[in-house]
This record gives C-alpha cells, structure tokens and sequence, in this order.
C-alpha cells in the first residue's frame, strides 16, 4: 500500500517533470528562432529542408543592422526618457502614496477612488482629446508629452501600488518623528523613502518597461527621427529591411536584449510587482 | 485649553494642507489627462472636427453614423468579440494550468522554469511582433515543426479562418504575468485543505474540485475581468502584424479607432467611437461581477 504511493507520487513527478521541460522547450524556441535567424544570411534562413543552426555564423548581420540606422540616437532617447520617466514616476507616485495612506484631509477616499476607477477607463478615451491638446499647445513633436504624465503620479496604478506599500510601513515611525516636530516632508524623505525601497523598485521596474517597449506613444507624438525610441524605430524598419528577415530579427534581438538584461539583474523584483497586482487587484 | 484646541486645530489644517500637497501631482494630472480629456472627447464625438478642435457642433450624428453607416464597425465589433471569446479562455486556463504544474508537490527547479515562462511578456511589443510575424512565415518555423510530423503547413496570418486563433496562441506566450499571480495565489491555498481531502481518500482530481478551484475563483475572476478589457482594446497585433487583414478578418475595434483617429485623422468620429467602446467595456465589466457572486468565494464572506 505504502509502496504503490511513493511509486505513484513518483511516477506524477516524472510526468510533471516531462511536461515542464516541454513547455520550457516552447517558451524558450521562439527566442532560440529569433538569435538564430539573426545570425543566418538570406539564402540560410529559405534553404530547403530547414537549415536549425546557422552554418556559416553570419555575425555581420548584427554591425550592419546597427550601422545601417542611427541606434546610437534611438539607444539615448530611449535611455533619456527611461530616466526622466522613472524619476518622475518613483517620486510623484510614492508622494501620493505616502498622502493617501498618512495624511488625514477632506475628500481623500473620494478623490483616491476616482484615481483607481481610471484604470477602467480605455485608453483611446484620453488619448484622442489628449493629443489634439498637446498638439494645439505646440508639444507635437517634443517629449514633453511622453514625460509629463509619469511626473503627474504615473498612473492610477503606481499610486495605488505605492499606498499599498505605506498601509505596511508601522504608522508609529513617523508618528513619533512628528511628535519630535519633524515636518512631513522630512518623514517623507528621510525616514520613509528608504524603507520604500522595495516598492520603489517595482515601480521604477515597470516605468522602465512601460517606456522601453511603448510604440503607441512615440508613434502619435513624434515626426522626426532624431527623436525616435528604439521600439519606435524598429517599427519603422519594416519598410527599408521588408522581407529581410535576417536583419529585421537582428534589430529585434538588439532592441530585446537590453530589457531582457535589466530582468535578470532585477529579477526579484519584477515577480514581487506582478505578484502585488494580482493579490491586491 | 482654548491654546490646545487652536493648536489641534492648526495642526488638522496643516495636515491638510500637506495632504493635497503630497497628492497634488497625482491630482493634477488626474484632472489634466484624464478628467479634462474626458469631457474634451465627449463634446469632440459631438463635432465633426478632422485635425484638431473647433468643428461644428452635429450632435449625435457621430453615434447615428457609427450604427447604421459604418460598415467597419460591425465587422470589427464582431472580430473583436470573437477574438475575445478564443483568447481570454486559451490564455488563462493555458496559465492556470502551467502554474498548478509548477505548484505540484516536490517539484524542484520551479523557479527556472517561473524566469523561462515569464520572460516572453517582457519582450519588446514590436520585437515578439516581428519573431511571430516570422514564425508565422510560411516557410517558418511553425510549419517546418508541423512539416516534420507530416502536417501540411498553413498560411496562419493570410488565412481569413486562421489569423485570429493564430494571433490568440502568439498570446500563449505572453501569458507569464498571469502565470505568476496564479502561482502567487496557488501558494494562499491552505494546506490543511489538500490534507482533509487526502484523509478522506479523495482523488487529485477532487483536491482540484474541491479545494484548489473554489480557492482561486477570486484570483481567476480578476484574471479574467482584465484579460476581457485589455482584449477588448487590443490592436497592437493588427497594427504591426496583419494590418487589419485578410479581408479585414482581424480589424480589430481598437485598430479600426486607431485608424480613424491617427491614419484618417478624423479625430471626432473616433472620439465616437472611443465612448461606443467605453459603454462596451463597461458592460462586460458589468456583467461579469454581477455573475461573480454565483461563482467567486470570498474568505470571511458568508459562510456556507
């Protein structure tokens, strides 16, 4: 009896073991396609039957994608608003947090539940007036509108994410300090930002993503070139790379890796921002 | 006393200063991107502005036109819904599924696997555009691997039966972020539930009956409330890969308003359009949590 159970929860683990590393196979293919393709001439990637690796290794692929188009304009845009977006987005938002969650004023439930209902609202509601806004204001064409709003809170759920985070931070802290007659805006900076350091990672995380892989927009907003991010650019690539498959997946995996690099580097934090949207959602 | 009472007093109202201060940021661009926008769009659906304000007041003209005079609407109104009914339930069930695998008892290296599933739905949205456009290829990778066990490859993205399911297993590998809510809400099933079960000599399969599923209603109910309004709004799929086609077999409602608004630049009908796809979001949210407390449990709700 005791025996047939240990074979049986055996006999699970290897299937669940078998299914794992299948679905590992199918989640890491495409990638393994991408890097691969990258690195195949023209005449490789259409040869019949399928060539799996590239023989010869064309690396000429990847300093022609690079050199063909200016990336090292699109890399600093994108780095520049990446910055001016996480900076925005990691004070505005945990100022906000630190109101919603510590600070007693009229009107702060109200005004803290309009915020979340936002994230009901669909996008193109906003985006349509939004735009002809910017646009008689004369920022069409500018960054402004791209790093104005992560300045103004970054979204319902930044805030929302960040307020969640004080509710767990002792109220004690910095009840004491303001009995000591510390301002609040002390506590805020001194005492509690660097408590907030796990929330901030996450919001500074996904700010970093969000406008990393943004195409919709830099795509209404900006005409020229020189302005352009690097998912923007790549958009654009389809016309002159058309058909070059090679090429267009070198220019894929160039723009990929850089997050995919910040994910493993930050990788704790990513699941702990995931995980909090889905508890607390 | 009255000195106290002025001081509390000076107090309260400092705080409240503060508080709209720490909040003002939040709450100026509340109203400034989406308040203002809102009533902006609602009198822009009413005008038959093309590029930018001051076109003529028409009234609903843009709501009646949108109903009886756009062709495209319906086509994509029932493109997306059909979309919506394939690949919310494929991509949810699919990370349900692969998160109760990696939840199975005694499983190691669970975390590698966790990086290697959630990695996908980092990629850059142009970039998994471009590999799928090209997996997709019909002389790429899908049909070689469907070729080699003797399937006769398909045109996936140019066949109108087949660009929608297509676009719908792409999403397959997006669906990291709601695997790891799954795993995070699989890890807040008590284990003396499993234990009660096992006492009594119930099956895997009741563990999952009775235990698992009623314990993850609220983590598949928010999962499937958002999956259903993004899905609802999706057009990214046909503004980078299929273009609207074949024969306008994946115009999506949010590519068919983007197109309107940003290629056509007629900017008061899409605001139009933005309401008509508001009203539908909503009612689906509706919908959903008015059916929600037949089948979602809620720990310290009411017993039964």
């Amino acid at each position: 009896m005791i025996m047939s159970r240990t074979i049986g929860r055996r006999v699970k683990l290897v299937i669940c073991y078998t299914l794992v590393a299948i679905l590992s196979f199918t989640f890491f293919i495409p990638f393994f396609w991408m890097v691969r393709s990258a690195l195949m001439d023209h005449a490789q990637l259409f040869r019949y039957p399928v060539q799996i690796f590239p023989n010869p290794i064309v690396w000429e692929n990847i300093p022609y994608a690079l050199r063909s188009q200016p990336f090292a304009i699109f890399f600093r845009n994108t780095i520049f608003l990446v910055v001016m977006n996480v900076i925005g987005v990691v004070i505005t938002a945990s100022m906000a947090g630190y109101s919603f969650s510590r600070l007693q004023w009229r009107g702060k439930k109200i005004v803290f539940y309009c915020l979340l209902s936002t994230m009901m609202i669909p996008g193109f509601i906003t985006l349509i007036p939004t735009f002809l806004i910017w646009s008689a204001l004369g920022f069409h064409n500018t960054y402004v509108p791209l790093i104005l709003p992560a300045w103004m809170g970054g979204g319902a759920f930044s805030i929302f994410l960040s307020r969640q985070f004080f509710m767990t931070i002792p109220k004690e802290l910095d009840e004491a300090a303001l009995i000591d007659g510390a301002s609040h805006w002390k506590i805020f900076w001194v005492i509690l930002m660097p408590l907030l350091k796990p929330v901030l990672a996450v919001l500074a995380i996904f700010t970093f993503m969000g406008t990393w892989n943004d195409l919709l927009t830099p795509l209404i907003y900006l005409r020229d070139r020189n302005l352009f991010t690097l998912s923007l650019a790549l958009a654009s690539f389809r016309g002159p790379f058309g058909g070059r498959w090679d090429f267009l997946m070198a220019a894929s995996a160039i723009v990929t890796l850089p997050m995919i690099l910040v994910f493993f580097i930050f990788q704790r934090y990513f699941i702990e921002g995931v995980t909090l949207t889905g508890i607390k959602g | 006393m009255g000195a106290k009472v002025s001081r509390s007093r000076k107090h309260f109202r400092r705080n409240e200063i503060y508080g709209w201060l720490f909040a003002g940021p939040a709450i100026f661009g509340f109203l400034a991107f989406t308040i203002g926008p809102m009533i902006t769009s609602i009198f822009l659906s009413m005008t038959d502005s093309t590029l930018g304000f001051g076109g003529n007041f028409i009234g609903l003209e843009h709501y009646r036109r949108a109903f009886t005079a756009d062709p495209l609407i319906w086509i994509s109104i029932r493109v997306t819904f059909t979309f919506v009914a394939i690949s919310v339930p494929l991509t949810i069930s699919t990370a349900f599924f692969v998160a109760l695998l990696l939840n199975t008892e005694g499983l190691k290296g669970v975390k590698y696997f966790r990086t290697i599933a959630y990695v996908p739905s980092i990629v850059p949205g142009v970039a998994s555009a471009f590999l799928w456009r090209w997996i997709f290829n019909p002389r790429g990778l899908l049909n070689h691997l469907l070729e080699t066990i003797g399937i006769p490859g398909q045109n996936w993205l140019f066949d109108q039966n087949l660009v929608l399911p297509s676009l719908a297993f792409m999403g397959i590998w997006g669906i990291g972020g709601n695997m790891v809510i799954f795993l995070a809400g699989l890890q807040g099933v008590p284990r003396s539930l499993y234990d009660a079960i096992e006492v009594d000599g119930g099956s895997i399969f009741s563990k999952f009956r009775y235990a698992t599923l009623p314990m993850m209603t609220p983590t598949i109910f928010f999962t499937v409330i958002m999956g259903i309004i993004g899905t609802l709004q999706v057009f990214m799929p046909a503004l980078l890969i299929t273009e609207g086609g074949p024969n306008n077999a994946s115009l999506f409602y949010g590519f068919h308003l983007y197109r309107t608004a940003f290629v056509n630049n007629n900017m008061g009908y899409a605001a139009a359009l933005s309401w008509i796809m508001f009203i539908v979001v909503l009612a689906f949210t509706a919908i959903i949590f008015a059916t929600s407390k037949h089948w979602v449990y809620y720990e310290g709700g009411d017993d039964r």
